[in-house]
């Protein structure tokens, strides 16, 4: 099994100095990582990579059975690590990926300097007095929507509707990769990934954990940011001054500021 | 801004009205902020962050919204239902803020009396003159029709995955009809055997079997149906029942072949008469149970291989031997061995010698496995056959048929009625 083909792994930035791997959630790929890896990569030696089934990762090594659950992904993460054998990295995970990066710090945690989680939840659901954000009904009703119509058209249909003849830089790469996946396979990993109940290991990690949310993100509210920085023990907490759930677009320059300043901290 | 409204004809010039081009007189009660306001489309500026900065009437119409309920308090994905919403958040919003602009996505707005209404959202990142982003402009379609004829498209889709599934289901269970699902142990004997299925939704026209006859012997034979699917497994299965019922009428390897010759050649398919290549085996126990003495005849198949248990390995003469079904009165090849500790019997089908494995496609070739099975003797069935499948897995894409392997052999460590011979060095 050829790990660097089968997870398109790139290794770049400065080498020799402190390693940062970055990782993408649901819905797009390592390329949502190109406004604030040019700013690590001055200081880091920079891994980005593609989960299983996203962007240009090897999707025939993708089953069901390996990626209806986080733990496939976490697996994929740890064998990484171990391939490009860089010694302990910080590894910044971006929505479910926070998840996929807290199950492999917790089963691996020598592989792990430090971790650090870009709008995390660990459930999406609300459940008692935890406030995830979402009804089990609304859970239900987005994958239902990814089951039977649009999303999945859309997904699909968007590589070819989004052609920008205008400006080629952006068109071969985004058109073919950028946020295009099977809708077979979207639909497991939206399963896996708005299904996925990860309290209880929040307060396994034992390595130096940053929590970084998004001031208004209505996929990881504020209150999930607490949650997180409350269960995992000697946690920092930044609240970027960003809107969405995706503040390494909207807000890159804060993004990694608040990473570099993370990994540089001793 | 012209005042006087749109051109009726979109290709002339203002200035070319004065020259006795009348206007309509109700065109020039069109303008553009009422065009804005009642277009046939929703319209909708927001603020880098989302934020609603202004919205247009029909857009509000459709929603059952007041504009103040909406600018400067909503987010754009606060109009959307949950589905959406999270779409918004984990693909159209990442791509809009790389590309600058996203076209034509579905997406279902969620209005005040709770219906939703189906849209296809285009929006465009406007920048200032540095180029930095200042606000983004939506368009809304009102996509119903569109949204029934898709939903059309992917129950007809869904139906079709269905169709497949069913029909791989057959295939798999037609195959395994043909083949038998596990070799039957014969005392003193090992035997193993493969299947490569060149195609997961159509029944592989290769078949064979291993079976006892009568005490101490056993039939064996290993054929090739020209072509796949439907077709090819009415002929597989006619072939296989056939020989095993003619083997037990009358076991001799020639008659065999004969019988099952008449039973095609009684048979046509569209005018195309069925017909086969095949090697059929009989097994007879030595009487000291140690090795079996084979009798094979051939009909056009390639010929099977013997590895001895002292290094060597060759093909065994069925030469010839014309095609099963085709002609009334078919003339066979037969041989004859004895298959002694260490001994391994190969039988295979074309898949193996015509796969593709060269640069410029070239086949890999009788010359290629003889020495391939060289490399092997001595060897046992399991590992002649395990060897095998791994040499068929490193074709890859050049392995475009099905492939049959069948392996027979006598364990060294059978009790020895003569010296099995040392490999020569």
């Amino acid at each position: 099994m050829d790990v660097r083909k089968r997870n398109r792994v790139r290794v770049s930035g400065r080498a020799g100095g402190p390693v940062v791997m970055l990782a993408h959630g649901f819905g797009c790929d390592q390329n949502l990582w190109r406004l604030v890896a040019p700013a690590l990569e001055v200081r880091f030696q920079v891994v980005l990579f593609d989960h299983v089934g996203a962007g240009r990762s090897d999707t025939s090594a993708w089953s069901p059975e390996r990626y209806s659950t986080l733990d496939g992904y976490a697996q994929d993460v740890v064998g990484i690590c171990e391939e490009l054998g860089l010694g302990p990295l910080t590894f910044v995970g971006h929505s479910v990926s926070s998840m996929i990066g807290v199950l492999a710090a917790v089963q691996e945690p020598a592989l792990f300097e430090k971790l650090v989680l870009l709008t995390p939840s660990p459930s999406y659901i609300d459940d008692g007095d935890y406030r995830g954000g979402f009804s089990e009904q609304d859970i239900d009703e987005l994958l239902e929507s990814l089951d039977s119509n649009y999303l999945g058209w859309s997904a699909t249909m968007a590589p070819v509707i989004m052609g920008n003849p205008e400006r080629p830089e952006l068109g071969e790469e985004l058109t073919n990769s950028f946020c295009r996946t099977d809708p077979k396979i979207a639909r497991v990993f939206a399963r896996a990934t708005f299904l996925s109940d990860n309290r209880a290991d929040l307060p396994k990690v034992t390595v130096p954990t940053l929590i970084a949310e998004s001031a208004r993100d209505t996929i990881a509210p504020r209150e999930v940011g607490a949650f997180v920085h409350a269960q995992i023990p000697g946690s920092e907490l930044v609240t970027l001054d960003s809107t969405g759930h995706c503040p390494q677009l909207s807000a890159p320059e804060e993004t990694a500021e608040a990473i570099i300043a993370f990994v540089q901290e001793s | 801004m012209h005042p006087g409204g749109d051109r009726t004809d979109g290709s002339r010039p203002a200035e070319d009205r004065d020259q006795g081009f009348p206007v309509p007189s109700a065109l020039l009660e069109e303008n553009a902020e009422d065009l804005y306001e009642n277009a046939p489309c929703g319209y909708l500026s927001t603020l880098m962050d989302g934020r609603i900065a202004k919205v247009n009437g029909t857009l509000l119409k459709w929603l059952g919204h007041r504009r103040e309920e909406l600018v400067g308090h909503k987010y754009f994905s606060d109009l959307l239902t949950i589905g959406g919403r999270l779409y918004h958040e984990t693909h159209f919003a990442p791509l809009l803020r790389i590309q600058g602009e996203v076209n034509g996505v579905a997406l279902e707005l969620k209005a005040t009396d709770g219906t939703r209404l189906p849209v296809l959202v285009t929006s465009t990142v406007k920048r200032d003159e540095d180029g930095e982003p200042l606000l983004i402009r939506t368009t809304l379609l009102d996509a119903r029709d569109r949204r029934t004829y898709e939903r059309e498209l992917l129950r007809a889709r869904q139906e079709a995955e269905r169709d497949r599934e069913r029909l791989q289901r057959l295939a798999t269970t037609l195959q395994r009809t043909l083949i038998p699902p596990a070799i039957q142990p014969v005392p003193g004997l090992e035997a193993a055997a493969h299947y490569h299925f060149a195609s997961t939704d159509e029944v592989g026209g290769d078949f064979y079997d291993l079976f006892p006859l009568a005490p101490g012997t056993w039939g064996f034979f290993m054929g090739d149906v020209r072509g796949k699917g439907a077709d090819a497994a009415v002929v597989t299965s006619l072939a296989r029942y056939t020989l095993r019922a003619a083997a037990v009428s009358d076991p001799v390897p020639v008659k065999v072949l004969a019988n099952l010759n008449t039973a095609l050649n009684h048979q046509v398919q569209e005018d195309e008469p069925f017909f086969c290549t095949v090697i059929f085996g009989l097994l007879t126990a030595e009487e000291n149970d140690v090795g079996f003495h084979v009798a094979l005849a051939g009909g056009g198949h390639p010929p099977a291989v013997l590895l001895q248990a002292d290094g060597n390995a060759g093909y065994l003469p069925t030469p010839g031997g014309q095609l099963v079904g085709v002609v009334p009165d078919a003339q066979f090849t037969t041989a004859t061995l004895d298959l002694r500790p260490g001994d391994t019997l190969l039988l295979y089908t074309d898949g193996l010698t015509e796969a593709r494995t060269g640069n410029r496609g070239e086949r890999y070739g009788d010359e290629a496995f003889l020495d391939f099975a060289r490399s092997l003797a001595p060897t046992t069935a399991p590992g002649a056959v395990r060897a095998l499948t791994a040499l068929l897995d490193s074709f890859g894409e050049g392995l475009d048929d099905d492939t049959a392997l069948l392996a027979m052999s006598v364990p060294p460590g059978e009790r020895l009625g003569r010296p099995t011979g040392a490999k020569h060095s």
